[in-house]
């Protein structure tokens, strides 16, 4: 089973890798955009096929490991 | 005073750290491999030396802080062993909630390496004895990622219960925007544990040692660890 799971740094924390890219748009001439957010990305192979228990297991991984829950969100994708 | 220093792939502070034990204590420090689940018999303090843990992947230290010594070194601090964590040490010790908050990256985006005035915020611990409440210290910092940051609470926190160590100040000892380098919550250089016997800074003692190399303003630091 494939699932995906994504660390974002929370709204309100500062993201200056964020705000460089976001420089760095602007003097490529890349207009319109207003913001970038930088993070994470996680492409995750599993064992077995319960969606329920991938799901604990994903989190627990996020919560021990994948994100410092301190300033990060994740999200969870299965299949 | 038997010291143990870990050393983590991609640490390259421990021989600094252990030639400045070795020279106020006389005794060589244990250099620990991260891969042991046993710190040695009779070990008084841990440092985790500042470096490049696992090449910073994922978060700084956030690899380190789940490897096997971590766990002795939970056990280590939790019996009220004193434990110190320089730079990447301090990172690590923040992953691995020994301590709180979380150093993220500097808020100028770049690395910044140079000597920085610091303020003694406790002087009443086991580490901070040898200076005075207040004092000005110049000690080095060499970071990309010493932005502390933390939960408003837990800033609070902090502040009343006195776990600030240090603060980023200029040479008159004012902590202001200009002083400090990084972005860090209220200039927030250095922190201790609620017992006071875990301690992370950002900035490096170990390299003011030796009055031919850059002062000796970080001696008083070791000399209380060992006394």
């Amino acid at each position: 089973m494939k699932a995906r799971v994504t660390v974002m740094l929370k709204s309100g924390v500062l993201d200056p890798q964020g705000k460089a890219i976001e420089g760095a748009l602007r003097s490529l001439a890349i207009n319109d955009v207003r913001a970038v957010r930088q993070g994470k990305l996680f492409d995750i192979e599993l064992d077995g096929e319960d969606h329920e228990a991938a799901r604990r297991t994903l989190s627990e991984a996020c919560e021990r490991l994948l994100a410092n829950t301190i300033v990060e969100n994740y999200a969870i994708e299965i299949g | 005073m038997k010291a143990a220093v870990i050393l983590f792939p991609g640490s390259n502070r421990e021989r600094d750290v252990a030639r400045a034990l070795k020279k106020v204590t006389s005794h060589e420090p244990a250099i620990v491999w991260h891969a042991e689940r046993d710190l040695p018999n009779g070990t008084d303090l841990v440092v985790l030396p500042g470096g490049f843990s696992y090449g910073d992947y994922l978060r700084c230290g956030a690899i380190a802080a789940r490897s096997p010594i971590m766990e002795a070194v939970r056990d280590h601090a939790a019996r009220g062993g004193l434990t110190l964590g320089i730079c990447n040490g301090f990172q690590i010790l923040c992953e691995a909630g020994l301590l709180p908050g979380v150093l993220m990256r500097n808020a100028g985006m770049r690395f910044i390496c140079k000597m920085q005035y610091l303020r003694v915020e406790n002087a009443g611990t086991r580490f901070t004895r040898g200076y005075a409440p207040g004092q000005v210290v110049k000690f080095v910092i060499a970071h990309g990622e010493g932005n502390f940051q933390a939960e408003h609470e837990t800033i609070r926190a902090i502040e009343d219960n006195g776990q600030v160590a240090f603060r980023y100040c200029d040479a008159n000892g004012e902590v202001d925007d200009a002083s400090n380098p990084n972005g860090s919550e209220n200039g927030i250089a250095g922190v201790f544990n609620e017992r006071f016997n875990v301690l992370g800074l950002m900035p490096h003692p170990e390299n003011v040692i030796d009055a031919l190399v850059g002062g000796v303003e970080g001696r008083p630091l070791f000399e209380a660890l060992a006394a």
